[in-house]
């Protein structure tokens, strides 16, 4: 018996929609809204497809794409269909990620009357030329109005999204903009900094030589002020770039964890992953195929693979290392080099040992990347 | 037995020759006319160079092992022959071999490139073949080139050579011209071989080929006596003795004959297990019958230079064994004994005729056996006069003397001979300056033409000498060497630290003189290819506690991606996967992974 099946698994859905597509952004979506209704339907059909697998949730996030381009009556029969076939814990978390421009005072409201009870609002900068640069279609008097609105929603937990580290973005602009986005008073701040992801229109600006990478020294630098602003203003650094307002308990993003805690999820939608167990599986990137697989009664899978024992201690290792939760040290033990590599890296504080358990420390979070080559 | 006139009558029709030439002169394509003219081969079967049969031989053009052909000939006149062509490696690191194959022969086809005339090598060969008395031909080959300048090569014949251009035959091996008239010139010009059937056997060793079912086919001359199968043979050399199984021809296989007789080449099957127990030069006798004496000209062939071999994994040192001992079988000039260093592990220290010999080694068993191998930076063997009187020869540098205890340090030096048009003078003279040479004098072989004869010392020509030469020379220049005994040095240890722990294998002895840029140099390529780490890496050059050269590799300063959601994890593990295999291939030293590659980059010495 694996024993991630005991752990309350995650649904995920991808909405591949989007008005424009931004300049940096990798993840799938088409900017055509022609086919919305035949992929809900297909996504009703996807979702009965696996009420035999997957007996309940205790997360439920709605990602993208722009889950807010739907109208108010498409995200109801969406979540209406996903609550029928599925069975959601009681204090379950469920989030909708959202676009500043798209949110207002009654779409909130309907989304609370929907059962959603957490918004993760995609901020990006609170700087209107930053905002240009992204290609974001929103301003940050946008971005302002729409953080309100949510404060004052009622809607319990409320999380933004921020990018930092452009090219033309200064230390004291970015410092700018974290400044401006906390008087909100969000409890939950995923900070990202800029990666320039092959196929995105950044990357070909990138090879053109219209924009270049910071450079290491001063990613460090913005990586280092961005935690410390954060954690002076009560927020937990507890994975590379996520903040959770300190409280009790913690206002992490439980959905997310299951990422890095290798819980099992599944991912509806076009390109969406699911994991279970030693198995991992993705959908089309191509919202036809996927309606086309699905109105033929078939799962739009398009590639899956099955883990190893070793690959499954390489992903723990590798994602573990990632989060304050960190990997006990016991299981660092397994690895060969632990006993050379362990006590040079909590000396050189990329380490610290917490309850037993072997955490990244600031210092580690900056190369989280190489932290588990050490140990192989 | 055979009556009398028979043995005479077989003597007589028998030629025994080698062709000798300077590298890329054609020497390779006209051995393959020669066979295909006498009716070994037909033409659909014509490969380019039947006698080179290694890859690395066809690659790079060359002869590396030697494979004698016997060839059936008829003139016009109804006269039938046997031809034995006995080939010869074509590089400066085989001149011994060479020289025992020229033993075997009573005559010679010089070959000249119509277009690049005489050069360096056609001048060492003839020497060669003028020291065992041999009647040489002269043939230019190459006519059909557009550069071909016919006047001229038969003008340098004359003065450089010394030799009749009158008697100069003309050819093209490559479009087959002239072929009937070299193998009519052979049968006429060069004398028939001499010897005695009746006294005791005298048997040339001039090479050996191992194969896998029969054990070692030693290719020999028999110039008296006769050996037949069944006979106890005697190695005089070691006073082994073994019991000849098989003797016959070399036609493209093997033919069995009833016996060897005087004046004939073939070869020799016998339960020699190793190419090593023969060695090339040896006289063979029989163990009933001994020759009063063996054939003047044995010496052992000594190693010039020296490398350590070492397994990329230190778990593939057991293959290694396997592979260096089947390699060995079929090179008896590789020797190698056990090596280990703290950084590459267990290997073998392993001694070579030239740089070109060691490149065959590393490549055959790279390519042949499957070798992933480190070798480490070339050696010549340095003398060390101690205070204390003695006296050791170090090729290792693990090895090295006490600093306090050298008295003075000798290094092994040749003389050149390089042979250029002497418009190239200046920049030849440069090169050899550069590499310490000595004692420049110069002769005016023909008008136009310098022969530069120099003293150098010989761990400054293992390194891309040649082709360095080559280069300046836009390809005119050519060059050969003989060993010329020690001479008194300003030698040192050059080690390099990497975060102030030595690296045995990078460690080299070297002129003082050469250490810092050699050493810088390291620095920097060592900086190109050992991977960063957590931590800042300090590489250095040090000479004893001074260090002369240094260079650093950065650490991490950040080393993370900023998102890992669901459809990132398989993509991350699969990166993980390829730098987890990456670091098996790198050796640990301390705590730094230092790849194979940083071990190889440091080997040459020249800027690529």
């Amino acid at each position: 018996m694996k024993k991630t099946e005991n752990q309350p698994a995650g649904l995920y859905v991808h909405i591949p929609f989007c008005r424009v597509k931004c300049l940096y952004c990798d993840f799938y979506s088409i900017t055509s809204t022609s086919a919305t209704a035949e992929w809900l339907r297909a996504l009703d059909q996807e979702a009965a497809l696996y009420t035999d697998r997957f007996s309940s949730f205790d997360t439920l996030y709605l990602g993208g794409g722009t889950p807010t381009l739907l109208t108010e009556k498409e995200l109801g029969h969406l979540v209406e269909s996903l609550f029928g076939r599925f069975c959601f814990a009681r204090d379950a978390e469920v989030t909708l990620e959202a676009n500043p421009d798209d949110i207002t005072a009654e779409k909130l409201h309907t989304c609370k009357e929907l059962g959603f009870n957490r918004i993760s609002l995609g901020v990006q900068s609170m700087d209107d030329r930053d905002l240009r640069f992204l290609g974001r279609r929103h301003t940050a008097g946008q971005a302002a109005r729409a953080m309100d609105l949510i404060r004052n929603s009622g809607l319990s937990r409320f999380g933004i999204d921020l990018i930092y580290g452009l090219p033309a973005q200064t230390g004291t602009g970015w410092k700018k903009t974290l400044r401006k986005a906390l008087a909100f008073s969000p409890d939950h701040v995923s900070c990202y900094q800029l990666t320039l992801s092959r196929g995105t229109r950044l990357w070909e600006m990138q090879e053109g030589g219209l924009i270049s990478p910071l450079g290491e020294e001063r990613e460090r630098n913005l990586f280092l002020a961005t935690s410390e602003t954060l954690e002076e203003h009560g927020f937990a650094h507890y994975e590379v770039s996520n903040y959770a307002r300190r409280g009790e308990p913690l206002h992490v993003c439980r959905h997310n964890l299951k990422y890095w805690e290798r819980a099992p999820y599944l991912g509806l939608g076009p390109s969406a992953h699911s994991f279970r167990g030693n198995l991992r599986w993705w959908n089309h990137r191509s919202v036809a195929q996927y309606c086309q697989d699905l109105d033929q009664g078939r799962r739009p899978i398009h590639g899956n693979e099955r883990l190893s024992e070793e690959q499954a201690s390489l992903e723990r290792l590798s994602l573990r290392l990632r989060t304050k939760a960190g990997i006990p040290i016991r299981e660092l033990r397994g690895y060969e080099d632990s006993e050379r590599v362990l006590p040079g890296l909590l000396r050189a504080g990329y380490l610290e040992v917490i309850e037993e358990r072997a955490v990244p420390t600031r210092e580690g979070f900056l190369v989280a990347d190489r932290l588990p080559l050490l140990f192989l | 037995m055979l009556p009398a006139d028979l043995k005479r009558r077989t003597m007589t029709s028998i030629r025994n020759f080698s062709i000798i030439a300077h590298i890329d002169h054609g020497k390779s394509t006209l051995s393959d006319r020669l066979i295909q003219y006498a009716g070994l081969v037909e033409e659909r079967e014509f490969r380019d160079q039947i006698l080179d049969t290694m890859d690395i031989e066809r690659e790079r053009g060359i002869t590396i092992k030697s494979q004698t052909v016997s060839l059936p000939y008829t003139n016009d006149q109804g006269e039938s022959y046997e031809l034995n062509l006995i080939d010869t490696p074509g590089h400066v690191d085989f001149s011994y071999e060479v020289s025992r194959a020229l033993a075997s022969c009573e005559g010679v086809l010089l070959l000249v490139d119509a277009a690049q005339g005489v050069e360096a090598q056609t001048i060492a060969n003839l020497y060669a073949a003028l020291e065992h008395d041999l009647t040489i031909i002269p043939v230019i080959n190459k006519i059909d080139l557009p550069a071909a300048d016919i006047d001229r090569v038969k003008e340098q014949i004359e003065i450089e050579l010394g030799l009749d251009s009158e008697s100069a035959l003309l050819c093209s091996a490559k479009e087959g011209t002239g072929t009937g008239e070299i193998l009519d010139a052979v049968t006429l010009r060069i004398p028939a071989p001499k010897g005695d059937p009746d006294k005791p056997l005298t048997a040339l060793t001039f090479d050996a080929h191992y194969d896998s079912f029969r054990g070692t086919i030693v290719s020999c001359r028999v110039f008296d006596g006769a050996v037949r199968p069944g006979d106890a043979m005697r190695l005089m050399s070691n006073g082994r003795t073994y019991r000849v199984e098989e003797v016959g021809l070399f036609r493209l296989s093997r033919e069995p004959r009833p016996a060897l007789l005087a004046g004939e080449v073939g070869y020799l099957i016998a339960g020699i297990k190793t190419v090593s127990d023969t060695r090339i030069g040896d006289t063979i006798t029989l163990d009933s019958d001994p020759a009063p004496a063996p054939l003047p000209g044995f010496k052992e062939v000594k190693p010039v230079v020296f490398s350590s071999i070492y397994p990329v994994a230190s778990d593939d040192y057991p293959a290694l064994v396997e592979a260096l001992e089947k390699y060995k079988l079929n090179d008896a000039a590789l020797v190698y004994q056990k090596d280990s260093s703290a950084a590459l592990g267990q290997g073998f220290r392993c001694g070579f005729l030239g740089l070109l010999h060691l490149e065959i080694v590393q490549e055959r068993l790279e390519r042949e056996y499957n070798q992933s191998i480190i070798m480490t930076i070339p050696s010549v063997q340095y003398r060390f006069s101690l205070k204390d009187g003695g006296s050791v020869v170090i090729d290792n540098p693990q090895y090295y003397p006490d600093p306090v205890m050298i008295d003075k340090a000798e290094e092994p030096f040749v003389k050149a001979s390089i042979l250029i048009p002497d418009r190239y003078m200046g920049a030849v003279m440069n090169l050899c300056l550069d590499r310490r040479g000595v004692n420049p004098q110069y002769t005016y072989p023909t008008p136009g033409r310098i022969e530069v004869i120099c003293d150098l010392p010989l761990a400054e020509i293992i390194y891309e000498f040649y082709d360095k030469l080559k280069t300046i020379t836009q390809g005119y220049g050519s060059f050969d060497y003989d060993l010329a005994g020690y001479r008194e040095s300003d030698l040192i240890k050059l080690d390099i630290l990497v975060n102030g722990e030595r690296i045995d294998a990078l460690s080299m002895m070297i002129h003082r003189e050469r250490s810092r840029p050699r050493a810088l140099q390291i620095c920097n390529r060592l900086k190109e290819e050992i991977p960063r780490h957590m931590f800042k890496i300090a590489i250095q050059g040090a000479i004893g506690g001074t260090i002369i050269a240094r260079s650093t590799i950065p650490p991490f300063r950040k080393d993370v991606t900023a998102k890992c959601y669901g459809g990132d994890v398989t993509r991350k593990r699969k990166l993980l996967e390829k730098q987890k295999k990456g670091k098996k291939r790198m050796k640990m030293v301390g705590s730094i992974e230092i790849p194979q590659k940083a071990f190889v980059s440091v080997f040459h010495s020249e800027e690529t």
